[in-house]
């Protein structure tokens, strides 16, 4: 923390008008996980790189300081510590411990150490923020809740999620961020990989 | 609107709503605690869904609200009022034109489409809380997907009254995993727990969030040889002659009078060409 103090850079803002773009910013958010592979537009945030738009108005939707947020390295630097500690109050803590943890898939690995929820209380999970290149509607075929007859999301990986759909009703929930795009996975969705 | 921020609740408030909200989503049926907020209105009066729908409305939303079917009883005008104050939504009493609908104990009879959102006010949310009053046990038993208690109690009706007896909050099982208490809704209404729209349960007191996403299975619990039977009066409605529509009793004199009218109010006038 006390590094954090001397450093002068100017800070990227937050939300212009914190309740309503929250609002519309949820919504959003909602329409996401209540449709699994659907893509929805969330904007009006310019958070610092490699952030993405779409998974800063989701961190400043969702954290605050009742929320432990960990940020997989590429998105562990200083200017993202001092925008998440500003304008949250998050927590920033590690994998075992996180409410939600953003990162590329690939920095997020490994997967284990993430909370799953308990049988009792397979709620107390984490969610995964997890920042591509691109979204597309195509190589995995998802159904389930949500869903009327399929949807198609490009995932980054299949056995991950195959495994995490075997744990329902405990496992952890994703969303998939790039520029200004958001779709969300949520545990109860199955997925199958098309040629 | 001065002096109130949007929608009444402080913005920490409707976060920690917020992320109950979702993994309600991301788990039909699934009680979510959540750290219900003192309201503007006693226990029992919708707190659960009020603060649901604080969460969720945004300025472009146009917000309905019924208590059983209606859009002009007591409960029904303090909550839409509530929310014009501290919002400044558009409100609506149509079905087919609102956004965000929150309903105390009905669904309504238009089909809702894929860009609504419906939050139900509920009382008690654990379906098994009249069989079981110990939370530490019904949580174990939603662990472990164990029900049976649940269907011992409707076998014991149709033993007892030859038909299961439950007319309202009648259980339902969701994606094939939680029981769930889809709130005192008329039976009547269960088939249309399966939706296009986003389907949200708030219960204040009780601090529990739940949901259940669209086109979700959702089943009401039978047994073969008794199905489930979403039963109304048997009758047309006396002011629209709609059949296929859950029916209120109204009680006409002191001499035994009545008249069954539809309770969704308005189902009925725009049936009658009347929709306000």
């Amino acid at each position: 923390m006390t590094g954090l103090a001397h450093n002068t850079e100017k800070l990227a803002a937050g939300f212009t008008d914190a309740p309503i773009d929250a609002a519309y910013a949820f919504r959003a958010a909602l329409h996401a996980m209540a449709r699994p592979g659907r893509i929805e537009t969330l904007s009006g945030v310019t958070p610092p790189a490699p952030v993405s738009p779409a998974a800063g108005a989701l961190i400043l939707t969702l954290c605050d300081p009742d929320t432990a947020l960990f940020l997989a390295p590429g998105h562990d630097t200083d200017t993202v510590r001092r925008w998440v500690l500003f304008h949250t109050g998050a927590r920033l803590t590690s994998a075992s411990e996180a409410d939600f943890a953003l990162g590329t898939w690939a920095a997020l690995q490994p997967l284990d150490p993430y909370r799953s929820g308990t049988p009792d209380y397979p709620d107390r999970s984490v969610t995964l923020i997890v920042e591509c290149d691109e979204l597309r509607a195509d190589r995995h075929r998802l159904t389930g809740p949500g869903i009327e007859t399929e949807a198609m999301l490009r995932l980054p990986e299949t056995r991950a999620f195959t495994a995490n759909r075997q744990l329902f009703p405990r496992g952890f929930d994703c969303y998939f961020t790039a520029g200004s795009s958001l779709a969300a996975l949520p545990r109860s969705t199955r997925i199958e990989e098309v040629a | 609107m001065t002096g109130y921020n949007f929608a009444y609740l402080d913005e920490q408030t409707k976060r920690m709503i917020r992320r109950a909200i979702l993994k309600g989503v991301a788990i039909p049926g699934y009680q979510v605690p959540f750290a219900s907020r003192e309201m503007p209105m006693p226990y029992g009066w919708g707190t659960g869904g009020v603060q649901v729908s604080a969460a969720v409305l945004t300025p472009d939303d146009r917000f309905k609200v019924i208590d059983q079917g209606s859009d002009d009883t007591t409960n029904a005008v303090s909550i839409r009022k509530f929310f014009q104050k501290v919002t400044d939504v558009e409100t609506t009493e149509r079905t087919c034109a609102a956004t965000v609908i929150q309903t105390r104990h009905r669904i309504p009879e238009t089909p809702l489409t894929e860009d609504q959102i419906l939050v139900y006010q509920v009382p008690i949310p654990e379906p098994l809380r009249f069989l079981e009053p110990r939370e530490t046990e019904t949580r174990k038993m939603h662990a472990l997907e164990e029900y049976g208690l649940m269907h011992v109690k409707l076998y014991e009706d149709i033993a007892r009254n030859g038909a299961i007896s439950t007319a309202y909050a009648y259980p339902v099982q969701v994606h094939d995993r939680y029981m769930m208490d889809p709130s005192p809704i008329p039976k009547f209404d269960n088939p249309k727990l399966e939706s296009p729209a986003i389907q949200l349960f708030g219960a204040g007191r009780e601090q529990r969030i739940y949901a259940v996403p669209p086109y979700t299975q959702v089943v009401s619990l039978d047994f073969e040889d008794y199905p489930f039977d979403p039963s109304k009066a048997e009758r047309p409605c006396a002011l629209c002659g709609a059949t296929d529509s859950y029916l209120d009793e109204v009680i006409t004199d002191d001499r035994g009078g009545c008249m069954f009218v539809c309770s969704d109010t308005d189902y009925c006038a725009e049936r009658r060409g009347e929709a306000a």
